[in-house]
């Protein structure tokens, strides 16, 4: 097996020939999240990090790990559940070779998003290999940082656009003693309601989902905070939890299953926002998130996001020229010229989350 | 915050060695000729430029550093900032934005040939959202203000750094602020949903969003601690939590600063994530004590606050893990506040800790480096060897829980040679706290303080990149120039370079 720092030098040679061909790489390891996103317009090569693998430092006390960007997700739980400790932002694998990297280039947060805070707000460092095969190191592996531009917190959802992510560092928290989920009949407006009134009050909800007239709620903290909110806020325990928020998690679920090949939209809304009535509807982040089934079109789909200030994704089974929300003009030209400073030949992902670019 | 330093008694600090960008006299036919383009359409009174009038702008919290503006600015609308933004772009005008000027960096150093926007009449909260949990505010509104307008809901706005009653949300926005409660909540990136600005070329943006997440690159992560030198704040939603029920604080002393900081580890390794958890070192508690009467106890070598909040059930479990790990950590002496006034008795040292040292010594320095909190006990042993080295004392506050660590330097700004020392003293924590794997600023920003320091932090392949990002958002380099991010010529001159590998870091730049 390579050193660390072999593994990136044959990276950088990798890139660097690249640039010489004017040849296009996708960035890609264990490929779980291939369906999202754009397709890419050419048919590049592949840049495969899997080869940069392991975890560098991991010291529980500190509430931080670092770990190569091909080191498997499940390989990184592994090790934080022997310390009791967990990723807060419960990334979804959407497959058994998830990978570091995928996690933060995708940026894509599982159920405990609303109430611990997304993949980038965990982000405390990282490196780059840029479009230049230069690597940029960013941030640190402390919690708080604010020399330079906070460049690693946004490489989270930059889908590799800006360059191959090297090393990651993540703030890890530990896990709650208890969990309990309670479930509740309520029709969609009134769980919007009440999940969103629930987050001004001290409770520790750690999850929300409502699906076919039924509220699941998933409590989260000390044997004593649990006991005591469950108490407050009455409802029917649900059996088989664990298994219930996995299957949202992973979207292994029967609503996100069973709907090929209509369009899976994930909508992106103030989470106080009133029913949307766009179809067959799955609520997480207490209204924030909203899966929606349809087969409407795109515009109007987009039209109803932006109305509420908010925003659509085709996420899965869309065959749309852009399954991303467009963007304003300024936004684009910023975005363009991020684009050109660190990837200026364009190798890297082309497409992916902006076509043509 | 610094002691005003008398200006006829400046010493030679660092950036005057090496001359900052903007510095020097005024430049009045230029003065003349963009005062008239920007009372084209902003009221008299809204635009100074009398030496009288500018002077109160000369500098920000870091008093060291002065520069007479040539121009301030106190727009009242959007659109005024927008058009301020057009006619400084088109005339090639540098922008400074500036707050309510607490910050401790420089950010807010005026540039001399440039414009100081003050965004102080921006001052309104625009809508307090209850269900949704946040408010929109301007970003003159001071932090301590939104949570004043939302306590009656029950809710507040966590970040809170020590100048909260004064600084704005703007300025906050701009240094990605802190405060004692940031382990738990988290900083100004946590707790600002969304941000909407005017670009240097006039046109008005949003990054970020009330939804959870936005379209695109993350660029609110971007423009979050980026000093005013990407984007001009002009509105932010901020995000409301609320209230705890119920807040206790545990006080523990230690006879060894290293075994208070093996305590402050043990905590996190219990699983236990404190609201807040603050160290004081034996000078530090010795210059406060006399100042508040907390109590504290002055025997100690370091004492120990750590705060639990939530509901009742949650505070009485979580205190009573924390004591017991604080005992079985050789806590000599352990106290649990048993009111809200105790509470605030044995918190009020440690907020006052900035003023207590201005009774002791003239002047102080603050600095603000992060280390890992395993290295505490050797840091803290490393500045004790600086106090011998510079003949100057030191104090050091810490919030624990997350490795920020705030010397402050004791010296005399009328006597140069003390000046010096405690600016040498200083770079010498800051570029220690780089050695161990920290950063030289946590939440008070680089500024013009710790531009040198940078070239120390990043590799020049890494500077460049930052000055990609903000030539992305300002393509011309007018807003805030020279602020924040070193260029390599100015990390060549000042001599001391990110080495790694044993290759130093710009090997074809002259030395000086």
């Amino acid at each position: 097996m390579l050193a660390p720092n072999e593994v990136v030098r044959s990276l950088q040679e990798r890139v660097r020939s690249a640039a010489a061909n004017r040849e296009q790489l996708v960035i890609r390891a264990g490929g779980t999240k291939d369906f999202y996103g754009n397709r890419t317009d050419a048919t590049p090569g592949q840049l495969d990090p899997r080869k940069y693998c392991g975890i560098l430092d991991y010291e529980p006390t500190e509430l931080c790990l670092t770990a190569c960007s091909g080191t498997p997700l499940v390989e990184l739980e592994r090790a934080l559940e022997k310390h009791n400790q967990m990723l807060a932002f419960e990334p979804p694998h959407f497959g058994s070779t998830a990978t570091l990297g995928g996690v933060i280039a995708s940026g894509i947060s599982g159920p405990r998003r609303a109430s611990a805070g997304s993949v980038r707000d965990f982000v405390l460092g990282a490196t780059l290999l840029d479009g230049r095969g230069n690597v940029l190191t960013f941030g640190g592996k402390v919690m708080k940082n604010v020399a330079g531009y906070d460049v690693s917190r946004a490489l989270a959802g930059s889908l590799g656009t800006l360059g191959l992510i090297l090393d990651v560092s993540l703030k890890v928290v530990p896990r709650p003693a208890v969990e309990q989920t309670l479930k509740f009949e309520l029709a969609e407006s009134e769980a919007i309601q009440l999940t969103n009134s629930w987050a001004g009050q001290p409770l520790p909800v750690s999850a929300t989902a409502w699906l076919d007239g039924v509220l699941s709620v998933r409590l989260s903290g000390s044997n004593a905070g649990v006991r005591a909110a469950c108490a407050k806020l009455g409802g029917d325990p649900l059996n088989s939890a664990a298994e219930f928020w996995d299957q949202l998690r992973e979207q292994t679920h029967a609503f996100f299953t069973n709907t090929d090949p209509v369009p899976v939209w994930r909508l992106s809304v103030p989470p106080s926002t009133a029913p949307l009535n766009l179809g067959a509807t799955l609520i997480e982040w207490r209204g924030g998130q909203r899966w929606i089934c349809s087969t409407a079109h795109a515009a109007e789909i987009r039209a109803c996001a932006e109305a509420a200030g908010g925003h659509a994704t085709a996420f899965r089974n869309g065959t749309f020229s852009n399954v991303f929300h467009p963007l304003s003009p300024a936004l684009q030209q910023i975005h363009r010229r991020l684009k050109d400073e660190f990837d200026p030949m364009r190798l890297f992902n082309p497409g992916r989350m902006i076509p043509n670019a | 915050m610094n002691a005003p330093l008398p200006q006829q008694h400046a010493p030679q600090l660092l950036a005057e060695r090496i001359p900052l960008e903007g510095t020097g006299a005024v430049d009045v036919e230029r003065q003349r000729a963009v005062v008239a383009a920007l009372k084209a359409f902003l009221p008299d009174d809204c635009v100074l430029w009398r030496e009288e009038d500018t002077r109160p702008y000369e500098c920000d919290g870091l008093t060291m550093y002065r520069q007479l503006p040539m121009i301030v600015a106190l727009p009242e609308t959007e659109d005024q900032v927008a058009r301020i933004a057009r006619v400084c772009f088109e005339m090639q005008v540098p922008i400074v934005p500036r707050g309510a000027g607490t910050g401790l960096s420089g950010g807010a150093l005026p540039h001399g040939r440039g414009v100081l926007l003050s965004l102080t009449k921006f001052n309104r909260i625009l809508k307090i959202d209850r269900l949704a949990c946040t408010a929109v505010v301007q970003p003159g509104v001071r932090n301590l203000a939104i949570s004043d307008a939302v306590s009656h809901l029950s809710l507040y706005y966590a970040p809170d750094p020590s100048s909260q009653i004064a600084c704005t949300i703007g300025g906050n926005i701009a240094e990605n602020s802190g405060g004692v409660h940031c382990l738990k909540y988290g900083l100004t990136l946590h707790n600002v949903l969304r941000v909407r600005g005017v670009t240097v070329e006039g046109e008005v943006i949003e990054v970020g969003s009330e939804a959870f997440d936005s379209p695109g690159l993350d660029l609110l992560s971007l423009v979050m601690g980026s000093e005013g030198m990407l984007l001009i704040t002009t509105e932010a939603t901020v995000k409301l939590l609320p209230k705890p029920v119920c807040q206790q604080v545990v006080m523990a002393s230690f006879d060894d600063v290293g075994k208070g900081g093996d305590a402050v580890a043990a905590v996190i390794a219990a699983g236990i994530i404190p609201a807040g958890m603050e160290m004081m070192d034996k000078p530090a508690v010795a210059a406060v004590e006399p100042f508040v009467d907390a109590g504290y106890d002055l025997d100690a070598e370091s004492i120990l606050l750590v705060e639990s909040d939530g509901t009742r059930e949650e505070v009485d479990e979580e205190i009573a893990h924390i004591e017991a790990v604080l005992r079985a950590n050789g806590a000599t002496r352990l106290e649990v506040s048993q009111s809200d006034a105790e509470r605030h008795r044995f918190w009020a040292g440690r907020k006052a800790a900035f003023p207590a040292m201005g009774r002791i010594s003239p002047d102080y320095y603050c600095m603000d480096g992060t280390i890992p909190r395993k290295r505490l006990g050797e840091v803290l042993k490393a500045i004790g060897a600086m106090e011998v080295k510079y003949g100057l004392r030191c104090a050091n506050v810490f919030h624990a829980g997350d490795g920020n660590l705030h010397p402050l330097i004791m010296f005399d700004s009328n006597d140069n040679d003390s000046s010096m020392r405690a600016e040498q003293f200083g770079f010498e924590i800051l570029e220690l706290s780089i050695a161990v794997g920290g950063t030289v600023t946590g939440e008070h920003g680089v500024g013009v303080e710790k531009i040198h320091q940078m070239c120390q932090q990043f590799d020049a392949s890494t500077l460049e990149s930052f000055f990609a990002v903000k030539r992305a958002f300002d393509p011309a380099g007018l807003l805030n120039p020279g602020k924040a991010i070193p260029t390599l010529t100015r990390c060549a001159e000042y001599g001391k370079m990110h080495v790694k590998g044993g290759q130093l870091a710009f090997p074809h730049l002259p030395r000086f």
